[in-house]
């Protein structure tokens, strides 16, 4: 396994989306598309996923707490919190102080922990791991991200998966075609003569080599999912006091517009979101807690505006990896392995899911992983989504029952 | 008009202008019509040699037009809310100020290359500002990747593991013999010097421990090395058994075959084409580099590389979002004024590329993730902005069906396919809207 994975696998997204698009001649207008995204609303009762990505490697024995553990305190004296900060979840377990909307989720039995959750042989690379878990493919680098390869077996519709903020992950990028990155805030496209020529621009042209046919898709999906999601942004905005949200926008941000997306019932399976900033090497306990207030405020908003919808929602949140046991001498942890990932929504059966990992029997002063995460794929992909997971994953593994 | 014999074959299908076309674009940030006409006519080589060489003398009339901010010192606000909201308002405001002058300095540049090579060492050493929190700190590793970037690899390392800005990045700051921090270590190993594969676990903690001992002067700017803090046990590190500390572990990392082999790979990949590097490529790259780790002789051999003008690396990337604006305005002539720097700055971070702010160690993504969507939808709102600042003189005046041509001389471009030349013929009529849509056209988002 070398570094450039992730690299040539966010350049396989578009160029192999494109590239088989330009052969395969399966061209459609912007008209079209849009006509099928407004006469073909998203069937109600049809589940949504949710896929929270937290960037830096949260450290999980600080998200949900064996604060009971003798181990635990003496590992980290300045980090560990006590039982009586901790929000109880019962099995000498609590949710870290910042997770207050999150324990209120537990209390009412839709929020799983799934605990012990990582793969056999963990990198320690952000990049790697992350790699890992988009891929589904911890031995060998691949190409394809695993809702990509899910997308694959649906045929190409760029509002099918959607992605918030300007970049696409990787976990999007099939073999055949991709999800659509969607920017937080309005669209500002032209009117006629104009919209016309850049509608030309955009047109598949069979000779383009692999970045032009990226590049030409990619103005062509901007007139698509302006016109399907358009009139939801504007109303957003419009509600919004703030000058228009620029960039990737905050995890709250994004997650505004999948819930008006969700209600107005566009046609879209997948949404992305992601948080970064997890990365605590230093003066961890105040970062971590900033940023787990700012997830559970945001998952837990999310979660009630969307609680009544037509479309029941499942929300999953992950990490490349969790951190070290033990910690360093800038009140930090490194990089480390198997944390625990949080499964919420109306239709989720909440509890534990998977051992708790020892603190004492380590491997190399890291935590050994006790649930595999395609385990929480296979039921993702089989639960919400109505596929096969064996066709994503490649072979099978044992599902759990969080739904 | 084709190509020296010695690379026949393989460019056989890139024209003459094609190629410097290409090479201006990926040397520095696409030429601007005189320019690409000049090279055309110098020929490849000597282009190459100009670029390398920089305007001649010491004079670049635009880097002198855009000197560095001189930054006032922040004091430290104490515990006072007003105090501390103040502190934050003038430490964004510096780093807008300090974002804005590299885009002026890249914009202006009359000898681009020292800017697109500091912009590549910027991606390489990725630090953000958002963790630093020091405008000045910031700077000064930004003039070290354009005062060292050209030299020996291995200076330009040991300046960097005494960077400030990423020891506080990178937790090299405070970390010490009794818990050693081992973020710094490990990405020095994995993205600075090695790559993935060619250390192990133990070789990340034994590094660390190397690298304790340093804590941070913030009013000298500088990093000051505490003996008490630094582990001066033996380590064991790729094999070898010593005393290390940042310097020897330094000279370790760069040394080692699997470094040379990466700083290749590393410039290949942002220069010339995502994915491995072909091996003929590897060994003529590796051999300019030597032992003397030789960065300008790299980059003449790769801007040289038969392959490198040859159709399968010609368009092989995206513009990086800085490429696509500052490409943009050094073609349209348009020098940004501080009042245009919120405008730049807010498509980039739409783009999802402000200088100072890579979103992690690794840097930004390269190739085709930036094609989306969401970013034609960024260009085309830049470009129809960026067509009211500039002069299009040059394109009112020339006949209706020759505009389309005249504006991709104007953009650097040797051609447009034919889709582009029909959808922009629709509206040769009005050049504000032809240039605005040749900006936003499949063609100009490629590199």
């Amino acid at each position: 396994m070398d570094l450039w994975t992730r690299r040539k696998f966010l350049i396989a997204s578009g160029v192999a989306g494109a590239s088989a698009l330009a052969a395969g001649g399966a061209l459609i207008g912007w008209q079209d598309l849009a006509r099928g995204a407004s006469s073909r609303p998203l069937s109600s009762g049809m589940p949504v996923l949710v896929l929270v990505t937290l960037y830096g490697g949260n450290d999980g024995l600080n998200t949900v707490v064996p604060a009971g553990d003798p181990a635990y305190q003496s590992a980290r004296p300045e980090l560990a919190y006590s039982p009586g900060q901790v929000l109880d979840l019962g099995e000498g377990l609590g949710l870290n102080p910042a997770l207050k909307g999150l324990h209120s989720l537990w209390g009412a039995g839709r929020l799983a922990v799934v605990r012990g959750v990582g793969y056999p042989q963990p990198s320690h690379s952000h990049f790697q791991s992350m790699d890992i878990w988009q891929t589904a493919s911890p031995s060998l680098p691949t190409t394809t991200g695993w809702l990509g390869r899910w997308l694959d077996a649906q045929g190409r519709d760029p509002l099918r998966a959607v992605s918030l903020g300007g970049t696409l992950p990787p976990l999007l990028a099939g073999a055949t075609t991709s999800g659509s990155a969607l920017p937080v805030g309005a669209f500002h496209l032209p009117a006629g003569a104009t919209l016309s020529a850049y509608t030309a621009l955009g047109a598949a042209a069979p000779g383009d080599p692999a970045t032009l046919a990226a590049a030409a898709t990619a103005d062509r999906d901007l007139l698509t999912v302006a016109h399907s999601f358009g009139p939801v942004l504007d109303t957003l905005a419009a509600t919004k006091e703030s000058t228009g949200a620029v960039g990737e926008g905050s995890l709250a941000q994004q997650l505004d517009v999948v819930a008006a997306c969700v209600a107005a019932k566009v046609p879209t399976r997948v949404y992305a979101v992601s948080l970064g900033g997890f990365d605590t090497h230093a003066g961890e306990k105040a970062t971590q807690e900033q940023l787990l207030g700012t997830f559970d405020q945001a998952v837990s908003g999310f979660l009630g505006k969307v609680a009544h919808s037509a479309n029941p929602v499942v929300l999953a949140a992950y990490s490349e990896f969790g951190r070290r046991v033990q910690a360093n001498a800038n009140q930090g942890t490194d990089h480390g392995t198997a944390a625990p990932l949080f499964v919420a929504g109306t239709p989720v059966k909440g509890g534990f899911h998977g051992a708790q990992p020892s603190l004492t029997d380590l491997d190399a002063g890291d935590l050994r992983f006790t649930t595999d995460f395609r385990s929480v794929y296979a039921t993702l992909l089989y639960r919400v989504l109505a596929a096969d997971p064996h066709q994503v994953l490649g072979q099978d593994f044992p599902q759990l029952g969080f739904l | 008009m084709v190509v020296s014999s010695s690379s026949a074959g393989v460019t056989a299908e890139v024209s003459a202008r094609g190629q410097v076309a290409h090479l201006l674009r990926r040397a520095g940030f696409g030429g601007r019509a005189a320019e690409l006409d000049a090279a055309e006519k110098a020929g490849y080589e000597a282009t190459v040699a100009t670029l390398l060489a920089g305007p001649p003398g010491t004079a670049d009339a635009g880097v002198a037009a855009t000197p560095p901010p001189a930054f006032t010192a922040i004091a430290p606000p104490g515990r006072d809310p007003a105090a501390r909201r103040q502190a934050n308002r003038e430490r964004a405001q510096q780093a807008a100020q300090l974002a804005g002058w590299w885009l002026a300095r890249m914009v202006r540049a009359d000898g681009p290359l020292v800017e697109k090579r500091t912009w590549f060492w910027h991606g390489h050493w990725a630090t953000s500002i958002q963790k630093v929190r020091s405008a000045p700190l910031m700077l000064a590793q930004n003039q070290t990747l354009r005062t060292l970037g050209g030299g020996d690899f291995g200076t330009l390392a040991q300046a960097m593991v005494r960077d400030p800005a990423l020891a506080v990045w990178l937790d090299e700051i405070g970390s010490t013999k009794a818990a050693p921090n081992e973020n710094l270590a490990r990405e020095l190993m994995e993205l600075f010097t090695l790559g993935v594969g060619h250390y192990t676990e133990l070789d990340v903690r034994a590094a660390a421990r190397a690298l304790t001992g340093w804590r941070l002067d913030r009013s000298g700017g500088r990093l000051v090395f505490v003996p008490a803090a630094h582990d001066d046990t033996p380590k064991t590190i790729l094999g070898r058994t010593a005393d290390f500390d940042s310097v020897s572990l330094v000279d370790l990392l760069v040394g080692q075959p699997a470094s040379h082999a990466w700083v290749v790979t590393r410039m290949w990949n942002r220069y010339a084409a995502p994915g491995e590097v072909p091996a003929d490529v590897m060994v003529r790259l590796q051999a300019a580099y030597g032992d003397g780790r030789d960065l300008t002789a790299l980059l003449r051999a790769l801007l040289l590389d038969a392959v490198f003008r040859s159709s399968t690396v010609v368009g092989a990337l995206a513009k990086q979002p800085v490429e696509y604006v500052v490409g943009a305005l050094r073609a349209l002539g348009v020098t940004p004024d501080d009042t245009d720097q919120a405008v730049l700055l807010g498509t980039l971070r739409r783009l999802g590329q402000v200088p100072f702010e890579p979103p992690n160690v690794g840097g930004w993504p390269a190739g085709d993730a930036w094609l989306t969507a969401a970013a034609a939808q960024a260009r085309l709102d830049f470009a129809r902005w960026a067509v009211t600042k500039a002069d299009l003189g040059a394109v009112s005046a020339a006949p209706t069906d020759s505009r389309v041509d005249v504006a991709a001389r104007l953009l650097g471009l040797d051609a447009w396919s034919d889709r582009t030349r029909t959808a922009l013929q629709g509206v040769a009529s009005e050049p504000r809207t032809l240039v605005a849509l040749a900006l936003a056209a499949p063609e100009y988002a490629v590199n």
